[in-house]
C-alpha cells in the first residue's frame, strides 16, 4: 500500500470490470421494460379480412375497419379515374405510390395506386398522413376537397380521386393496403 | 434566503424529535420566520394557490380511480357511471376537470410574474428551469387525464397529438412510425394506450410533487424577488413569512377559490367540448378538434406551419425555449418597472399569446391562418431577438436605492 500506484493495479480493474458489468446489465435490463410497449402477441396477430364488392355501386364508397383502422374502399366513376389520370407527375407533392403491393420506389402514377390495373376499385387506408385523422368524402354529402377525392378537416390536407395528397400540411399520400382479388368482386384485405 | 436557524424546541418531545428528525425546525426556518421582502403584491400568492390546486387533483384524482374503469369498452361508461351513481361523484368530477383548468391559470400567471419581474434572472436561474419543467409535466399529466374519459375528443386528441411523432419519419424512415406504434402498443389508439395513460396519469401528479420540493428548495436558496427586483439590502426590506405572507396567500387562496366554485356549481362545463360527451368512435373524427383552453397558444403554433415536421418542431420550441430565457435576456435589471421599452414589449407578448389562444379553436384557414403566421413569428422573435437586443439597447430608468425606500416613497437616487 506504501508503494506508490503508477499502473493501472489490480484494484482498478475490479472496480471497471464492476462497473461495465453492471452497465451493461443494467442495459439489458432496461430492454424488456421499454420492449413490452410494443405492439403485443394479439395486436399483431389480428387476422386478414375478406370483403365483398359486389354491393358498391359505382361512385359509391364504403368504410371498414381493418386491424382498428378504418380502409377505404371507392368504386370509382369514368371521371374521377380520368381525372387522377390527367395529373401531371410534377403536381403531387408525394411521387411515391405508397402502395403497400408494389415496390417501395414505384412512382405515384394513377395505375399504381390500384391492384392488378382494376381502375375502378381504390383501397386505401382511410388515415390522414398528416396526424391521423380520419378524412371526410366517404359519405355523400360530405366535403371532398378541391380534388373531389377527401379532404381532412383536421389541419386542410386535401387528396384527389386516386387518394394522392395535393394541398395541406400531410406529407404523404393515403397508403394502399396490401390486398388481393380473391374474386372479380371479393378482396382479402392483410 | 438561506439563514441561521433561530427554531427553539417548545417542549421535551419537541426537543426529542429535533434530535432525530428535524422537520418541525425547517418548518419553523422555511415558513415560519422565513425572510420576504415586504413589499409583495397579489402575483405572489399564485405559488400558494398552485400548490393547493395540485392538492385538489391528488385528493380527488385518487378517489375517482376508486371508480374509474380503464378499459376501451367501459371507461366512458365508468365516467358516466360516476356522475350519475356514484355518491358525490359528480362533484368529484368536476372539481377535478375545473381543477385542472384553475391549476393552468393559476401557472399562466405564475409564470406571466415571473417574466414581467425578470424573476428568471440571476441567481434564480435554476428555479425558473424548474418551474418549467413542472409546466410541462403537468401538460402530460392534463392532457393524459382529457384522453382518460374517452370520449370523441379525448380519442382524437390522443390520436393527433401521438401521431406529432410520425414527423421523425422524414429524418429517419421508419423511425417514426416505430415510436407511435410503440405509444399506443398497437397499430391504432387502443385499449393498450389507454391502459398506459391510466398508468402514467396516477403517476405523473407524484412527479410533480417532487418537483414543486425541489422548486422551493431553490427559491428557499437566494429567497423571493419583489416588485423592484432589487435584493433584499437590510433587515427593515424585509418581514418574516408568518403571519404576514400565510394570511396574504391565505386571502388570495379565498379569493381563487370562490372562481373554482363558480364553474364547478354554474357552469361546470363551460370549459370542457361538448362533443366529449360523445363515445369515442375510431371511425370518425369530429368535425373540429380543439384541444382544452389551456393547451390552445401551442396548438395554434403546431398549425400555423404548413409543413409536419417544422410545425412539430415549432411546438415543441415554443416550450423548451422558456427554459433558455435566463441567458435570452441579456438586461441586468430584473423588474420591468424599470425597463421603458421592454414593458412595452411584454405587453405586446401577452396580447400575442392570448391571440394564438383565440386562434387555436378556430379552423386554420383564411385570415385566421395569416394572423396565426404572424402571432407564432413574432412568439419566436420576441423570444429570440428582441429580448437579447433589448438588453443592450435600451437604457434603465432611475431605481430606488432599496426595498425599503421604494416602500417608503423615497425618489430614486439618479440613474442607474
Ligand atoms: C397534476 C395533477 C392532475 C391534473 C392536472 C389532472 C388532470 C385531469 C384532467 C384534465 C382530466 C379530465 C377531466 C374530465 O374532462 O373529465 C382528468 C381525469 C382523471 N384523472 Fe386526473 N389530474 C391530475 C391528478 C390526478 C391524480 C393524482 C389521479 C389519481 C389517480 C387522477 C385520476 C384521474 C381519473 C381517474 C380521471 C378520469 C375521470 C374523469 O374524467 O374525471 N388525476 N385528470
Ligand atoms: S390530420 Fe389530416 S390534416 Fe392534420
Amino acid at each position: 500500500m506504501a508503494q506508490k500506484p503508477t499502473e493501472p493495479n489490480r484494484r482498478d480493474f475490479m472496480t471497471i470490470a464492476a462497473v461495465s458489468f453492471a452497465a451493461v446489465g443494467g442495459a439489458a435490463s432496461l430492454w424488456p421494460f421499454i420492449d413490452q410497449m410494443n405492439p403485443d402477441a394479439s395486436a399483431l396477430s389480428l387476422a386478414t379480412i375478406e370483403v365483398d364488392l359486389s354491393p358498391i355501386e359505382e361512385g359509391q364508397s364504403i368504410t371498414i375497419s381493418w386491424r382498428g383502422k378504418p380502409v377505404f374502399i371507392r368504386h370509382r366513376t369514368g371521371k374521377e379515374i380520368e381525372e387522377a389520370k390527367g395529373v401531371k407527375m410534377a403536381d403531387l407533392p408525394d411521387p411515391d405510390a405508397r402502395n403497400g403491393n408494389l415496390k417501395d420506389d414505384a412512382p405515384a402514377t394513377d395505375i399504381n395506386r390500384v391492384k392488378d390495373k382494376n381502375e375502378k376499385w381504390l383501397v386505401l387506408v382511410g388515415i390522414c398522413t398528416h396526424l391521423g385523422c380520419i378524412p371526410k368524402g366517404q359519405r355523400i354529402g360530405d366535403a371532398k376537397g378541391e380534388y373531389g377525392g377527401w379532404f381532412c378537416p383536421c389541419h386542410g390536407s386535401h387528396y384527389d380521386t386516386a387518394g394522392r395528397i395535393r394541398k395541406g400540411p400531410a406529407p404523404r399520400n393515403l397508403d394502399v393496403p396490401t390486398f388481393e382479388f380473391v374474386s372479380d368482386t371479393k378482396i382479402k384485405i392483410g | 434566503m438561506a439563514h441561521e436557524s433561530t427554531f427553539k424546541p417548545g417542549n421535551s418531545i419537541s426537543k426529542w424529535f429535533d434530535d432525530r428528525l428535524p422537520i418541525e425546525r425547517m418548518m419553523h426556518d422555511q415558513f415560519g420566520v422565513f425572510p420576504m421582502p415586504r413589499n409583495l403584491n397579489y402575483l405572489w400568492t399564485f405559488g400558494g394557490i398552485l400548490t393547493f390546486f395540485l392538492v385538489v387533483q391528488l385528493l380527488t384524482g385518487i378517489v375517482l380511480a376508486m371508480h374509474y374503469v380503464p378499459h376501451e369498452g367501459h371507461a366512458f361508461d365508468s365516467v358516466e357511471h360516476i356522475m350519475r351513481d356514484v355518491n358525490w361523484g359528480w362533484l368529484l368530477r368536476y372539481m377535478h376537470a375545473n381543477g385542472a383548468s384553475m391549476f393552468f391559470l393559476a401557472a399562466y400567471i405564475h409564470i406571466a410574474r415571473g417574466m414581467y419581474y425578470g424573476s428568471y434572472k440571476a441567481p434564480r436561474e435554476i428555479l425558473w428551469i424548474l418551474g418549467v419543467l413542472i409546466f410541462v409535466v403537468m401538460m402530460a399529466t392534463a392532457f393524459m387525464g382529457y384522453s382518460l374519459v374517452w370520449g370523441q375528443m379525448s380519442f382524437w386528441a390522443v390520436t393527433v397529438i401521438t401521431n406529432l411523432f410520425s414527423s421523425l419519419d422524414s429524418i429517419v424512415s421508419g423511425l417514426g412510425t416505430g415510436i407511435v406504434e410503440w405509444i399506443w402498443g398497437g397499430f391504432s389508439v387502443g385499449n393498450p394506450t389507454l391502459n398506459r395513460l391510466y398508468s402514467l396519469h396516477y403517476l405523473l401528479p407524484f412527479v410533480i410533487c417532487g418537483l414543486v420540493v425541489l422548486h422551493i428548495w431553490a427559491l428557499h436558496i437566494p429567497g423571493s424577488n419583489n416588485p423592484t427586483g432589487i435584493d433584499i439590502k437590510t433587515k427593515s426590506d424585509s418581514i418574516p413569512f408568518t403571519p404576514y405572507y400565510t394570511v396574504k396567500d391565505g386571502f388570495a387562496m379565498c379569493v381563487f377559490v370562490m372562481l373554482f366554485a363558480a364553474f364547478v356549481f354554474y357552469a361546470p362545463n363551460y370549459l370542457g367540448h361538448p362533443d366529449n360527451y360523445v363515445e369515442a368512435n375510431p371511425l370518425a373524427t369530429p368535425p373540429h378538434i380543439v384541444p382544452e383552453w389551456y393547451f390552445l397558444p401551442y396548438y395554434a403554433i403546431l398549425r400555423a406551419i404548413p409543413d409536419k415536421l417544422f410545425g412539430v418542431i415549432a411546438f415543441a420550441g415554443s416550450i423548451s425555449i422558456l427554459l433558455f430565457l435566463p441567458w435570452l435576456d441579456t438586461s441586468k435589471v430584473r423588474s420591468s418597472r424599470y425597463r421603458p421599452i421592454y414593458k412595452w414589449f411584454f405587453a405586446l407578448f401577452m396580447i400575442d399569446v392570448l391571440v394564438l389562444g383565440y386562434l387555436g379553436a378556430k379552423p386554420p384557414e383564411g385570415l385566421y391562418l395569416i394572423v396565426g403566421r404572424l402571432a407564432t413569428a413574432y412568439y419566436f422573435l420576441h423570444l429570440l431577438v428582441v429580448l437579447p437586443l433589448l438588453g443592450w439597447i435600451e437604457k434603465p430608468s432611475a431605481m430606488p436605492g432599496s426595498i425599503t425606500d421604494d416602500v417608503l416613497g423615497k425618489k430614486p437616487a439618479g440613474a442607474k
